[in-house]
């Protein structure tokens, strides 16, 4: 096995691209990061690791605008993410300057599993150590939309997904918890989701909400503790009502 | 024949351009808006070949936008200017631009301005500015009329003094203008001026005999 993932993406035996596969592990270890879709918001979270105190944390952001209707979050090396985000703001701008329209979220996702997966079969270089969620409006049918990409350059789309640290567990909180929401109720989700795997309060989690009219906006951390706050309600009456229907047994 | 014209006045600046589109001894339209709102505090009046405005005018926007989404603000209107003048002369000795630019932007810190910008990369910062034939008649009424500090109705008559002499004295004149502005509130259009066209006054120039 240790030949064949040696410094350049070659199958093995057994039809593993071992180069790949370790990325996935980069991302596995990388921040957790959810999307989920509703009627007319679309809301990523990430988990913020804490900032070390001299650290000024407004320089680090972990979601980002590709254009006026697109944002993206991702899990893995954030550098390599740098370098993707660049290439995918200068697409955007480049689409609009050669046929005159905005791209789709379809469109860009394409365009950065392309660019992954060129790095998959490409000489002496490495596979980019990220995984993305994107999300956006179709500019033409006003429709919301979630994608997800990974180092091997696969894309799909999603009606809620997770990425990075544990992001089985908010799969799976996904799964049995989604409906289709809209408004405060997707936000609300989305938190819950990251509250699963994360350390609860505002200083931990960042999130954004991306509307058709209002573009992203990120919620301030004061909003994020109101969300928290009545999550944690929730929670806490849904446990009570738990406890008040043994008699039924 | 076309016309691009800029006056700054107190905490606004003003961008005019005539909106014909001519080819040879043809008037493919007289709605053909020629002043880009490069991002939401700046203007970009640009006159010259037709293809290269567009080409090189939108270029500049999209590459304004980009700047954007890197850094979350937004270019200053020096800075923006200095990178267009920048495109210009790389391209001056390979495959020259032929766009005479007025750049007019509005910033927080430094207020109003407005620059200058020919085809062969000349950057100046002015207080008025016209570019092409119009230009000859535009100088001097500006020289004559313009003081600092204006407001926009005094500007705006400024420019319409402007328009009125062009349309009188210019052989083969444009007809319909637009007027653009920016201020804090961003750059938007302010008014068009038109004698020909769908939106013409429709009683025109014929007189009536009593």
């Amino acid at each position: 096995m240790a030949r064949y993932d040696r410094a350049i993406t070659v199958f093995s035996p057994d039809g593993h691209l071992f180069q790949v596969e370790y990325a996935l592990e980069a991302v596995r270890k990388g921040n957790a990061a959810v999307g989920v879709r509703g009627t007319d918001t679309v809301v990523l979270g990430v988990e913020k690791k804490s900032t070390p105190k001299l650290q000024d944390s407004r320089s680090v952001r972990k979601i980002a605008c590709l254009d006026t209707h697109i944002a993206l979050a991702c899990a893995g090396l954030k550098a390599d993410a740098r370098v993707l985000i660049n290439r995918a703001r200068v697409e955007c701008q480049s689409h609009r300057l050669t046929v005159e329209d905005p791209v789709t979220v379809e469109y860009i996702t394409r365009y950065i599993a392309g660019l992954q997966q060129k790095y998959t079969q490409s000489g002496g270089v490495r596979p980019f150590g990220l995984s993305t969620l994107i999300v956006g409006f179709d500019p033409y049918t006003d429709k919301p939309a979630l994608y997800q990409t990974d180092p091997s350059g696969t894309f799909s789309a999603w009606k809620a997904n997770a990425t990075g640290r544990n992001s089985n567990s908010m799969r799976e909180f996904l799964e049995k918890n989604y409906k289709e929401t809209s408004g405060k109720e997707t936000i609300k989700l989305a938190i819950r989701a990251l509250l699963e795997v994360v350390e609860s309060g505002g200083k931990n989690i960042e999130v954004a909400v991306m509307t058709k009219n209002d573009g992203l906006r990120e919620l301030e951390e004061a909003e994020i503790d109101e969300y928290v706050a009545e999550i944690d309600a929730e929670k806490a009456a849904a446990e009570a009502a738990k406890k008040g229907a043994p008699k039924d047994t | 024949m076309e016309c691009v014209l800029g006056v700054v006045g107190r905490d606004f600046a003003v961008v005019a351009a005539d909106t014909s589109a001519v080819q040879s001894i043809l008037v493919h339209k007289t709605d053909e808006d020629k002043v880009m709102v490069l991002d939401s505090h700046k203007l970009m009046g640009a006159s010259g070949e037709p293809g290269d405005r567009v080409q090189f005018t939108e270029f500049i926007q999209k590459n304004l936008h980009l700047y954007q989404f890197r850094n979350t603000i937004p270019l200053s209107t020096a800075a923006a200017a200095n990178f267009t003048r920048g495109e210009l002369a790389t391209a001056l000795r390979k495959n020259p631009y032929m766009v005479n630019i007025i750049l007019g932007g509005y910033d927080k810190d430094v207020g109003a301005s407005l620059y200058y910008i020919d085809y062969i990369a000349t950057l100046h910062k002015i207080d008025k500015g016209a570019f092409g034939y119009g230009s000859y008649f535009c100088l001097s009424l500006m020289d004559k009329l313009y003081h600092p500090d204006m407001t926009v109705e005094e500007a705006v008559d400024l420019v319409d003094k402007c328009i009125k002499e062009i349309r009188l004295r210019l052989v083969v004149a444009p007809q319909n203008f637009v007027i653009k502005i920016v201020d804090k509130d961003g750059a938007r259009e302010y008014a068009r001026r038109e004698l020909v066209g769908h939106n013409a006054p429709v009683e025109a120039a014929t007189t009536v005999a009593a």
